[in-house]
């Protein structure tokens, strides 16, 4: 790393649109499944979980929790039987860092959790895959059954003693459920609703046993890890965040798509060096980091690095690596609306904070883009969004309110400009939109008031028209077929 | 057939090394078909590259397979040419007609389209 590249440095993606994700022999090839060997053959379990203490990889799938820590834990809890589980349920909107991996190198998953298993002393793995993901089913069920079939999964993996089998289990279609005691819940049949923790999983987990559930994106390191050691893979990345960390780029960027970056890129490096810039040469407005549980970072932070610290010192969380970029286009207090309406109806339900708080919360989001903001709904949001925050019962409530304060921290005065104008300056939210005549380029050809839906403009043919923006339905249609320009959006 | 040692493994890793090496087609056509690829229509594009290829009587010296996603969600369908000795060419924005244009143009005639290739650089860590 000693020119002046910025860009992607490929460890979980390694093998992604490189092999052919149904050949187990292009994985062996690729040096698979010997991160396996050496563990079994040449580490102690204690020995492995060193291994990733060491090398400070912490959870990928949003919490940032030291790996290494989760494992030894559940390798220390006493017991025979133990489970290992990898969350597959990647619910966060515009995320499909998980399913990438799934899809074009299930093996790599595969032999993340059976190394696992040998570290912390169980025999049973089970993936906890959304439904929506049929492809990546399929490719773990091949890939499962070719594994067996070699001797690399099953009983007496390579003759060492150990056994490991791999099950998998889809889920219903319920966000709350990548949280990881409502997937234990889950998969024990009950219905999609968090436990209190402590116990945690490694104490008490999937039916009552000691667990340890990762990440995809978090297994898909382990066995680089394990071949190439803890000090390769802290060479990337910083101090607190080593390693990389894979990115799903969405909104008004040009290269849309995944990146595998080393943590504490700057922002501004991943949208204009390597995410190819704005779209259409706008703005650089924002990015949204975390999803439906995180905040977004503006302008004048473009500068922070991606690492877990930097983003949650500015009210984000890294999360599963959704990025979406913001142009001027966007409307600040629409985006806040919209993660919101995502988990205001993900809520499970059982807590009150989150049922009632994310209901209440909603309500006055919606009344301010539609034009029925009311001066105290800004303390309103505050106060509602750190009650819910404080007491909400797990991850989805305690972080769905990050967006509102992300928003308000960074944008306060689009929600000024919502409440006290009536106006939304991006031009997003129709109810508080406004469409005017300019008279001196209008020259009467009717063909807006023809085409109005509902005949809310009026004026005789050759005389400037005039648009009654009480009746107007804010469909735009007149400003397309104006043959002037002679009408305007504000 | 089932590995019982370490050693077993590395055998095996060498021997089907050995293997690929030895029956080794000179090209190999790779498209990118996770559910990004499926939806912007890899499908199609594989199945005009399958065909092509018959009507270039090719299918013996070309491997024409399926990978994951490579990131690259902008440019699909994309399309990677592996020629032995050369730099992989990445393609993007391909449909079916281009499809057959890589076939008749860059494996018959080593004839790159610029108009497609994708510029951006990816490292291994």
């Amino acid at each position: 790393m000693s020119d002046t590249y910025t860009g992607q440095y490929r460890i979980t993606l390694r093998n992604c649109g490189v092999i052919n994700p149904e050949s187990i022999e292009e994985y062996i090839m690729a040096d698979g499944y010997e991160a396996l060997a050496k563990a079994l053959f040449e580490l102690t379990p204690e020995g492995v979980v060193d291994v990733i203490s060491e090398s400070g990889l912490r959870g990928r799938g949003g919490a940032g929790f030291p790996t290494g820590f989760k494992w030894n834990a559940a390798r220390k809890s006493p017991g025979d039987v133990k489970y290992v589980i990898c969350n597959a349920d990647e619910g966060d909107p515009g995320a499909f860092m998980d399913r990438s991996i799934l899809e074009g190198d299930p093996h790599t998953v595969l032999e993340a959790m059976a190394i696992c298993g040998y570290a912390i002393g169980a025999r049973e793995g089970v993936i906890y895959i959304r439904a929506e993901y049929p492809q990546a089913v399929n490719r773990l069920y091949d890939a499962i059954a070719k594994a067996e079939a070699l001797g690399l999964l099953g009983d007496d993996i390579m003759g060492s003693g150990f056994s490991f089998k791999i099950k998998i289990y889809q889920g219903a279609g319920a966000f709350v459920c990548g949280e990881e005691t409502a997937l234990m819940n889950s998969i024990e049949g009950g219905r999609g609703e968090p436990r209190l923790k402590p116990p945690f999983p490694a104490q008490n987990g999937l039916w009552g046993k000691p667990t340890n559930i990762n990440n995809v994106e978090t297994y898909a390191n382990i066995p680089s890890i394990i071949r190439r050691g803890a000090a390769w893979f802290r060479s990337f990345g910083t101090e607190k965040s080593p390693g990389t960390k894979v990115f799903a780029l969405a909104g008004k960027i040009n290269n849309v798509g995944l990146i595998e970056i080393p943590m504490g890129t700057s922002l501004r490096d991943v949208v204009e060096v390597i995410g190819g810039g704005i779209k259409d040469g706008k703005k650089f407005k924002a990015a949204q980091t975390g999803g439906p549980s995180g905040g977004c970072i503006p302008i004048e932070h473009y500068d922070t690095a991606m690492d877990y610290e930097s983003l949650g010192a500015l009210g984000s969380i890294m999360g599963s690596g959704g990025l979406i970029v913001m142009d001027e286009d966007d409307c600040m207090v629409s985006i806040a609306r919209f993660f919101l309406e995502f988990t205001a109806d993900e809520s499970c339900g059982k807590c009150t904070p989150c049922r009632i708080g994310n209901k209440r919360l909603l309500e006055i989001l919606k009344r301010i883009t539609e034009g029925e903001g009311r001066e105290e709904n800004m303390y309103e949001l505050e106060y509602l969004g750190k009650v819910i925050s404080d007491t909400a019962l797990c991850g989805l409530g305690q972080s769905s309110a990050n967006p509102v304060l992300s928003t308000l921290r960074f944008f306060k005065d689009e929600y000024v400009e919502h409440i006290h104008d009536k106006r939304c300056k991006a031009g997003v939210c129709t109810a508080l939109l406004r469409f005017f005549v300019l008279e001196d380029k209008c020259t009467g050809c009717t063909l807006c008031a023809r085409n109005c839906p509902v005949m809310c403009i009026s004026g005789a043919p050759r005389k400037p028209h005039t648009i009654d923006n009480k009746k107007c339905i804010k469909c735009g249609l007149c400003l397309s077929k104006c043959p002037r320009d002679a009408i305007i959006r504000v | 057939m089932k590995l019982k040692s370490w050693d077993d493994l590395k055998n095996y890793r060498d021997d089907i090394k050995k293997e690929a090496a030895e029956s080794a087609k000179k090209v190999t056509i790779a498209v990118g078909m996770g559910t990004c690829g499926m939806a912007a229509g890899a499908g199609e594009v594989y199945e005009a590259l399958e065909d092509e290829l018959k009507k270039a009587n090719r299918t013996h010296s070309v491997s024409l397979i399926s990978v994951g996603c490579y990131g690259f969600c902008y440019a699909e369908p994309m399309v990677e040419v592996r020629v032995a000795g050369k730099a992989p060419v990445q393609y993007g924005y391909i449909d079916p007609k281009t499809a057959r244009a890589i076939v008749r143009r860059h494996v018959e005639n080593e004839e790159i389209l610029h108009d497609h290739v994708i510029k951006q650089e990816v490292r291994l860590a």
